[in-house]
């Protein structure tokens, strides 16, 4: 290990985001700790809930094995659904798996737009509003025009990505030109999108004729994504495996990727090195938009074919759980997307089976994040910080001396 | 009081940063550790001063064993450290930074400054120290502050003074009475471990000279060993102190810089219309202490600091107002101050780092697609070229020493046709073998007919360089000399005395024989300046 080279000295000079970068750049073992941890502690929490354990623990010490095999069966027999319904199980083979892929397209997209926005050094909140603006653009141009098939889904999926990056774009140019700070510009932004579509569900324009709820009208037929037979599954997925390969590209191989890295990292050395810093963080910030809109694309003209006032869902927020987990690298939030479909398509099938609450399954991501902030914690669990203790410990009395 | 280690190692993990290490530094004797960054000198004196726990070894003072648990039992036991980075808080005042952590008291909680005060004033008096007990911190210039830590030590009667680096941050003057204080410290019976690696210095001051080369002692001498031979023990091989470069042979002015002026955000005047040539195949070193516009001036020519006035042009082009790359477009190879805040990425790899202002230009990118290939045979022949010490060029820059990392920086801007090279403290922090290395490379540009422009606070290096000087004073050209004027007369220029004042004082001094002391500044040059100050703002 590098660090027990060092003598444990902290370096003034050192740029102060290294927290950051820790939490969102770290090491994948963290994430894949983080989850296992996560998943026994949501075990434990369904098997103390679970009213089987409760009656048992009554005679706890009279019968300790009915409390123990009541615990048992309560946390494995829930995640043994969870598993039956996102992945396979005996009655409809793989069809949860294809119910997964679905449910985890927009979660990828806008996870992308999140980790890309990590990547040039900024925390992206604003996944939400950017969807929002992009499943609204997206979703106007397929009910309101009426276009030829081919060209009209090009233009939804081209109109979606545009509203993100607008959307996205704004924040970026807001914080280049006067330093505001993009985490409370993309907070205020999420607001403002989601009354926005409020309102326009309200208005003639968006409203679907003879409705009085805000509902819009089903897109054209052309303007959705194909679906596979059978199932929920459609085309947008294909996007998505292509937005990541897309930004992986971008990061790894383009010189606007080597911009976003750099300024991400150092904006002072990229400067000094003739970067552009603002034109990097407006165009970073776009193209995270544009990523999110296609979140929004995936919605309305994937799974849900309609523009409601609720297309977002928890969309945008879980998207930052998902680039976390995922380590900021777009192949990392592709597969950390594809958990927490499972998660969501899985958690149904949970609560009807053994009425374990889908509420379990946030609890389990919402554990995740908290273990990937705290990677120490997660290494203390599994002991993999012992070697560091002593140059930890000099370096505890070296600050308690200054 | 006599210290000794025996058989000191510290290990962290595998790695040893010290390693069997034996000093004996006896009652009244200024004991010098001369050894290259990284050699494991501060590691030591950490250990000395209870920061670090010793993995094997023993400390004796006056032949007891002792162990520190913490600076506090360090303290106890006589042993007093001024760290290279001061530890006092600029709001403070001298006597409450130095009442702090043994505050006298009357009464609980009710601080008695007064009975600091006097034993500042003692101090002060006995070592003419001139510092005043209620002066803010942050008003004192850094010699002064030096002070107020030496005190600091000596009030809580420290009989072994370890000075990290002392000379760092201090202009030539500043340093000439810091060894004076050393001396008269001496005289009064208190021991100094002095840490350094300027030759000059420490051959001038130390009783016994002990070389520490990776964390091993290599050697104890008398302060009768050549600056030669120092080195030599210091790097471990034959190094030659002397670049003997070929006199310059400039060509024509391709490079000027005409009344140009930088405001700074406060609205204070920090570069005050600065005009100077550099010619074709000349190496102009812009000298001065830290702070006195340098970092504005290369800023203003990259084009990261807004000009409020003045010119800037290279072979005729305008760099004003020009982006910072188009002024590296334009062919101008800068090496930034701070090389790990300006001058690397340092999450990014080596062969990233390397080509870091290149990235977007052929042949490492068409259109937006870069070429990794082409990169990572660029590094592998840079880090040849470069000497870079690394075992693989994917490792990030910050594994990287710091020679090696300034060799990264050198390597990239060196590596492509230039019209003009900017380096700013070239080898700040570089080990002296690292040193003599990018100075040879820096010549070499100049002798391809560069124009060199070169910004050190390190008197050696300026004079090691130049072959001109320029000499910067509170942003302005204080005098542009001759590359081989003297230290004396560049001393007496850095600290404000106009060039003629300055070569007569020199003369005057050496005539009559005596030491350069410190000379007060003339007044008339301190209120011209203060009234230049004060309309700026």
């Amino acid at each position: 290990m590098s660090e027990t080279k060092a003598p444990v000295v902290p370096d003034p000079k050192k740029p102060g985001n290294d927290l950051f970068k820790s939490i969102t750049q770290g090491p994948g073992l963290v994430s894949v700790l983080g989850v296992i941890v996560a998943l026994v502690i949501g075990g434990l929490l369904i098997a103390v809930t679970d009213e089987k354990v409760g009656e048992t623990a009554a005679y706890l010490f009279a019968r300790p094995s009915d409390f123990f095999s009541a615990l048992w069966s309560a946390g494995t027999e829930s995640y043994v659904a969870l598993f039956n319904g996102s992945i396979y199980n005996s009655s409809q083979g793989f069809a949860p798996l294809l119910e997964t892929l679905t449910v985890s397209t927009p979660l990828i997209c806008a996870g992308l737009g999140v980790a890309l926005a990590f990547r040039a050094g900024m925390f992206n909140i604003g996944a939400q509003g950017q969807l929002i603006i992009g499943a609204t653009m997206a979703a106007y141009v397929g009910f309101a025009w009426h276009l030829p098939v081919v060209v009209h889904l090009l233009l939804v999926i081209v109109f979606g990505l545009l509203g993100g990056a607008l959307w996205g774009g704004l924040v970026g140019l807001l914080k280049a030109r006067t330093g505001a700070h993009e985490v409370i510009l993309t907070i205020m932004f999420n607001y403002v999108a989601l009354y926005l579509l409020d309102f326009l569900m309200n208005t003639e324009a968006f409203r679907r004729p003879g409705e009085t709820n805000p509902i819009s009208p089903i897109l054209d037929a052309n303007a959705v994504f194909p679906a596979l037979p059978g199932s929920r599954l459609h085309l947008g997925f294909l996007m998505a495996v292509l937005l990541t390969m897309g930004v992986a590209w971008l990061l790894n191989r383009s010189t606007i990727g080597f911009e976003f890295r750099a300024v991400g990292h150092n904006p002072h050395a990229a400067q000094t090195a003739g970067v552009n810093v603002a034109r990097s963080t407006i165009l970073a910030m776009a193209f995270a938009g544009a990523l999110a809109g296609a979140a929004g694309v995936a919605q309305v003209a994937g799974t849900e074919k309609v523009l409601t006032a609720g297309v977002a869902g928890s969309l945008g927020f879980d998207a930052i759980t998902v680039a976390l987990l995922g380590r900021s690298t777009p192949w990392g939030t592709f597969f950390a997307g594809l958990l927490f479909g499972a998660f969501r398509a899985g958690a149904v099938n949970m609560q009807i089976t053994t009425g374990t609450p889908i509420d379990i399954v946030l609890v389990v991501q919402s554990l995740i994040v908290l273990f990937i902030a705290a990677p120490p914690l997660v290494k203390a669990i599994f002991g993999l910080n012992r070697k560091k203790k002593r140059a930890s410990a000099t370096e505890s009395t070296q600050a308690g001396a200054k | 009081m006599k210290l000794e280690l025996r058989g000191i190692s510290k290990a962290f993990g595998s790695f040893y940063a010290n390693k069997d290490i034996d000093l004996v530094v006896d009652d009244a004797e200024i004991h010098c550790l001369l050894g290259e960054n990284g050699a494991g000198k501060s590691t030591l004196m950490n250990v000395l001063y209870g920061l670090y726990q010793p993995t094997e070894g023993q400390i004796l003072l006056d032949g007891k064993p002792v162990a520190f648990n913490g600076p506090g039992d360090a303290m106890a036991a006589g042993i007093g450290m001024v760290h290279q980075h001061f530890m006092l808080i600029p709001v403070f005042t001298v006597a409450e930074n130095i009442a702090l952590g043994a505050e006298a008291t009357k009464g609980p909680g009710v601080l008695d400054l007064q009975v600091t005060r006097k034993k500042i004033r003692e101090i002060s008096d006995r070592y003419g120290f001139d510092v005043d007990p209620d002066a803010l911190v942050e008003d004192l210039p850094v010699g002064v502050q030096q002070r107020v830590e030496i005190i600091k030590a000596l009030v809580r009667e420290a009989k072994v003074l370890i000075l990290d680096e002392p000379t760092a941050v201090l202009t030539p003057q500043e340093t000439d009475e810091l060894l004076e204080i050393m001396r008269q410290l001496k005289a009064n019976g208190t021991s100094i471990v002095f840490i350094s690696h300027k030759l000059r210095e420490v051959r001038a001051v130390s009783d016994v000279i002990t070389v520490i080369r990776r964390g091993r002692v290599i050697d104890s001498v008398g302060a009768e060993t050549s600056t030669t031979e120092l080195a030599n023990l210091m790097v471990g091989r034959a190094v030659e102190l002397n670049l003997n470069k070929e006199p310059a042979t400039p060509g024509a002015a391709r490079f000027q810089v005409r009344g140009l002026s930088v405001v700074n955000d406060l609205g204070a005047t920090s570069l005050d219309s600065v005009s100077f040539d550099i010619h074709e195949g000349e190496i102009l070193a812009v000298a001065g202490v830290q702070g006195n516009g340098q970092t504005e001036l290369t800023e203003a020519i990259l084009g990261t600091q807004p000009v409020a006035a003045g010119s800037i042009s290279l072979d005729g082009i305008e760099l004003v107002g020009k982006s910072v790359k188009q002024v590296l477009r334009a062919g101008v190879g800068f090496v930034p101050e701070d090389r790990s805040v300006h001058g690397l990425v340092s999450e990014f790899t080596i062969e990233e780092n390397l080509i870091l202002d290149l990235y977007d230009r052929p042949p490492f990118a068409r259109g937006i697609s870069m070429n990794l290939d082409v990169m990572r045979k660029n590094a592998a022949a840079q880090i040849s070229d470069f000497d870079v010490r690394t075992d693989n060029q994917l490792n990030p820059a910050s594994s990287l020493s710091g020679g090696n990392q300034q060799k990264v920086v050198m390597a990239r801007e060196l590596s492509r046709d230039l019209k003009l090279f900017i380096a700013s403290q070239p080898t700040r922090g570089v080990d002296v073998g690292s040193i003599e290395f990018l100075h040879r490379r820096i010549v070499a540009e100049r002798d391809k007919g560069t124009p060199v422009m070169i910004v050190s606070t390190e008197l050696d290096e300026v004079m090691e360089l130049a072959d001109r000087i320029a000499v910067l004073y509170k942003g302005r050209v204080n005098g542009i000399v001759p590359g081989n004027t003297s230290r004396e007369v560049l001393g007496l220029m850095m600290a404000g005395v106009s060039a003629e004042e300055a070569f007569a004082q020199a003369d005057f001094a050496t005539s009559a024989n005596e030491p350069v002391e410190a000379q007060p500044v003339p007044l008339e040059t301190t209120e011209h300046t203060d009234t230049q100050e004060g309309e700026a703002q």
